[in-house]
């Protein structure tokens, strides 16, 4: 389960975040994940919880967004979503495609709580 | 509250290190390619035919990853090639620093070709780039004609595609056009070979693309 190593990776870039802000929390978090990357949104949740436990992320909202797969075809210029990974333009039947949109999996923003102390 | 836009890759740290491998691999010379499947379609023995038939051709080396067992490179080293074993301990894929870590034990400046046997798996190795030149998928004729299917993400990604063991193509249902056909919806550009490391066949045509392939890249940079 690749899930355990990419949300490893996303614990490490939230806690860029959190360095320097003692008592801070992270209360959501906002994900992309296109359908080209084989990852599993219940599988991302899932790891996220066990390795946010004990940490100022646990309990963090994870909101996934899924991004269908969207291509160009080179032979007529027309954009479309590519519906089961079937890669042929459905105006021209070109099988040049590039693909525009799918294979996302980024962190897209978050959302952290302050210390209420610190704010004085 | 404070809401922070990030905008980041999750796996952008596996990015850099795959493209530092490219860089290296491509000022060396060296051809890499990354071949993946599930396990049990005969990965390790599609290596052992085709080190063996470059023995006095082509500088060949191979990784070999596995999660538990150093059997496969025993198996390749027969062979006469360096075989760096990475066992993953239970990862369920390589990754770019991996490689990389790996990367010492060889003389890299005198290879031509590296070959990279990544786990048995055809989800988690997707994601990760390694600075490879081209995925090389294998599937089996005993796994159904439906793989590519079941695994659209591999076969996407992937330049080639190698169905091995057709020498068990009369024992079993498996539609050889169909398979094609389903790998081709998923990526019409896929090369694909048909071999079988048992009788051999199909293997010839193989290793000319290979090795077209490896001396257009490493030619270029060691003329």
């Amino acid at each position: 389960m690749h899930e355990m190593s990419i949300t490893t990776n996303l614990v490490e870039l939230l806690n860029e975040h959190l360095q320097g802000c003692p008592g801070a929390r992270i209360t959501r978090v906002n994900l992309k994940v296109g359908r080209l990357t084989a990852v599993e949104p219940d599988a991302l949740t899932f790891c996220f919880q066990v390795l946010t436990e004990g940490t100022p992320m646990e309990g963090a909202e994870l909101q996934i967004e899924l991004v269908s797969v969207r291509a160009r075809c080179l032979q007529c210029q027309s954009c479309f979503e590519v519906e089961g990974f079937y890669f042929q333009c459905p105006r021209c039947s070109g099988k040049e495609l590039e693909t525009i949109a799918g294979d996302e999996l980024d962190l897209v923003s978050l959302e952290i709580e302050e210390d209420e102390k610190d704010k004085g | 509250m404070k809401r922070i836009k990030v905008e980041k890759k999750l796996l952008s740290t596996n990015q850099q290190i795959a493209e530092e491998n490219r860089r290296l691999f491509k000022e060396k010379g060296v051809a890499v390619f990354n071949l993946l499947s599930s396990p049990g379609s005969g990965k390790t023995s599609l290596i052992e035919r085709t080190v063996s038939h470059l023995q006095g051709r082509l500088r060949t080396a191979v990784i070999t990853g596995d999660l538990q067992t150093d059997r496969d490179a025993q198996r390749i080293a027969r062979h006469r090639v360096s075989v760096k074993q990475i066992t993953t301990g239970g990862a369920c894929h390589l990754d770019a620093s991996m490689v990389r870590k790996a990367l010492p034990f060889f003389h890299i400046d005198e290879l031509d070709l590296l070959l990279i046997e990544n786990v048995g798996n055809l989800v988690c190795p997707a994601a990760y780039d390694l600075g490879e030149d081209a995925k090389v998928t294998i599937m089996s004729v005993p796994e159904g004609d439906d793989k590519p299917l079941k695994y659209p993400v591999m076969f996407r990604i992937s330049e080639v595609l190698i169905i091995n063991k057709v020498d068990l193509l009369p024992y079993t249902d498996f539609d050889l056009g169909q398979a094609i056909k389903y790998a081709r919806q998923i990526n019409p550009a896929i090369k694909v070979f048909e071999t079988s490391c048992t009788t051999g066949a199909g293997l010839e045509d193989w290793l000319r693309w290979l090795e077209g392939r490896v001396n257009r890249l490493s030619g270029a940079t060691k003329k």
